[in-house]
């Protein structure tokens, strides 16, 4: 991996000189956005954007933590039915995953909050009026965020099916063997360390879904994008709008990949000289 | 668990494979028609020729690999019942990997003591104990905090062994215990399973170390293409075979 090259005074070596290994890419970034914080400190028209944009901070994460837990259980089931022995179950898990792979987001948000969200609920409320004299409602937000859940559950469902079967089947042989359920040997001797497999991925997913949560722009949700588009179209300052909508975005994502980056450093260090 | 376990029949060996085979996919024939009983006590060591279905006939004894046809009955249990309960069985059947495919994510004493405690219901104390004792009978009990990753290819084998045996198991199958082991570290683990065979363990074993055969079996088989070639005590198969593959086969291990 590493390119040896010979120094001045012709010994070989693979030290690179330091502006070789210098991350200047941190350093591009890093002034960009202090010049866009400059910005929205200095100029009133940024300053203006950054008070209509940044309210909308607070749905962005709650649509981002709500749709990364409910596709969480949902990989959950989907990743492990996918590997079930019950031949129903196994397919409808397949079933589930490719068909949603399949179709871009954009169409499939379209798709449940406009049809499949009004028509169970409708459905659901049919009797729920009659029973209980109560029925069931889901705010668009809500549908919205649902919809981003149904959708990474079968990218992350992937996740976790890989993440299983990246375990040698020796360890399950060895914990069948000395007489271990397949359940008591899944939970205790693969899934800890598939865990290590599947957490990075979460975690680049989990910025993906901050990232998806602008498409949810398309159904009025008042989030970043949806703001930065009002505040453009209202004020037809294009630029301030949407530069400072990236910009609240690039400083989440890249914060998180920090986290994220110390985390799996933190996992790789545990296991170095491992088979 | 209670259902009521029938007791085991003493008058009959402790492991009995009758007619066994095991064919993968549509045409391949691993393992046909195998015979074979295994007494209380006797140490039964299985040769041949790579790829030649000697592991798989172990793996058919603990019902690893489902064999095709034929009946497998351990310490008096039917395997391929489907009234057996396969886990409470597993659990008096050691087995011991070329891979030791010990669980990387806990220490040693920690694999050791987590089917104790899961299958045999015994306390966090007593698995440690019996553990600690384990691991001095395969004469590292000082590793008992480490993690197999940082032992040696010999001392993960022998927690491995320790670990199977943590379990009290009536049998111990051993997978070619040895091979996948650095020259050095192979004695350490040969000396460890001729203990277990002087202490009167049940034990089937597939490997490719005759001298232990010779130390340790009271019956060699000879297996090739999926078959039973020849039985008999490992002095007599040794110098004097009756089948030509048999011969065919020491000549090119024993020069």
């Amino acid at each position: 991996m590493s390119e040896f090259r010979s120094t001045p005074d012709g010994r070989i070596t693979d030290e690179r000189p330091w502006w070789d290994v210098f991350p200047w890419w941190s350093l591009i970034i890093v002034t960009l956005l202090a010049w866009m914080g400059w910005q929205i400190i200095d100029s009133p028209d940024y300053r203006l954007a950054w008070e209509r944009i940044i309210p909308g901070l607070a749905l962005t994460l709650q649509s981002t933590v709500y749709a990364f837990g409910i596709s969480l259980f949902i990989a959950l089931l989907a990743g492990t039915g996918q590997m079930s022995r019950n031949v129903v179950i196994r397919n409808l898990a397949r079933t589930y995953v490719e068909f949603i792979r399949g179709i871009p987001m954009l169409p499939l948000i379209f798709t449940v909050a406009l049809i499949v969200v009004p028509e169970l609920t409708e459905l659901l409320n049919a009797r729920l009026i009659r029973w209980f004299d109560w029925e069931f409602k889901l705010s668009f937000q809500m549908r919205a965020t649902v919809t981003l859940a149904v959708i990474y559950g079968a990218y992350m469902a992937e996740i976790f099916r890989g993440g299983i079967q990246s375990i040698p089947p020796g360890q399950s042989e060895a914990g069948r063997s000395l007489g271990l359920s397949r359940r008591q040997t899944m939970k205790s001797v693969v899934l800890p360390q598939a865990m290590r497999a599947i957490i990075p991925p979460m975690g680049n997913d989990f910025i993906a879904i901050l990232k998806d949560t602008s498409l949810l722009s398309v159904l009025g949700a008042l989030e970043i994008t949806q703001r930065a588009r009002q505040f453009s179209a209202s004020t037809f300052k294009f630029r301030e709008g949407y530069f400072v909508s990236a910009f609240i975005y690039l400083v989440l994502t890249l914060s998180l990949s920090v986290l994220l980056g110390v985390l799996e450093r933190r996992m790789t260090r545990d296991r170095v000289g491992e088979r | 668990m209670t259902t009521v376990v029938p007791s085991s029949d003493r008058s009959k060996p402790m492991i009995s494979l009758k007619g066994v085979s095991k064919t993968f996919g549509r045409n391949i024939r691993a393992v046909i028609d195998i015979d074979l009983d295994v007494a209380e006590g006797e140490v039964v060591v299985i040769v041949g020729p790579s790829g030649s279905g000697k592991s798989t006939v172990l793996r058919c004894i603990n019902l690893l690999e489902v064999p095709t046809a034929g009946t497998v009955m351990v310490d008096g249990f039917d395997m391929t019942s489907s009234d057996t309960n396969l886990d409470q069985v597993r659990a008096e059947v050691g087995m011991v990997f070329q891979q030791f495919n010990l669980f990387p994510h806990l220490k040693a004493i920690e694999n050791i003591t987590l089917a104790q405690r899961k299958v045999r219901n015994r306390s966090q104390e007593e698995a440690t104990d019996v553990a600690m004792r384990q691991l001095t009978r395969v004469g590292i009990p000082e590793k008992a905090d480490s993690y197999p990753r940082q032992l040696s290819g010999g001392q993960q084998q022998r927690v491995a062994i320790a670990r199977s045996l943590a379990m009290d198991p009536k049998v111990m199958l051993f997978d070619e215990p040895t091979s996948a082991l650095d020259p050095e570290m192979v004695k350490e683990v040969l000396d460890v399973m001729l203990g277990l065979a002087h202490d009167g363990m049940t034990m089937v074993v597939v490997t490719h170390e005759m001298g232990f055969a010779k130390a340790a079996a009271d019956r060699l088989v000879f297996i090739d293409e999926g078959e039973i070639v020849e039985v008999g005590p490992p002095e007599e198969v040794f110098s004097h075979p009756t089948q030509e593959r048999t011969q065919a086969f020491f000549n090119k291990i024993l020069h």
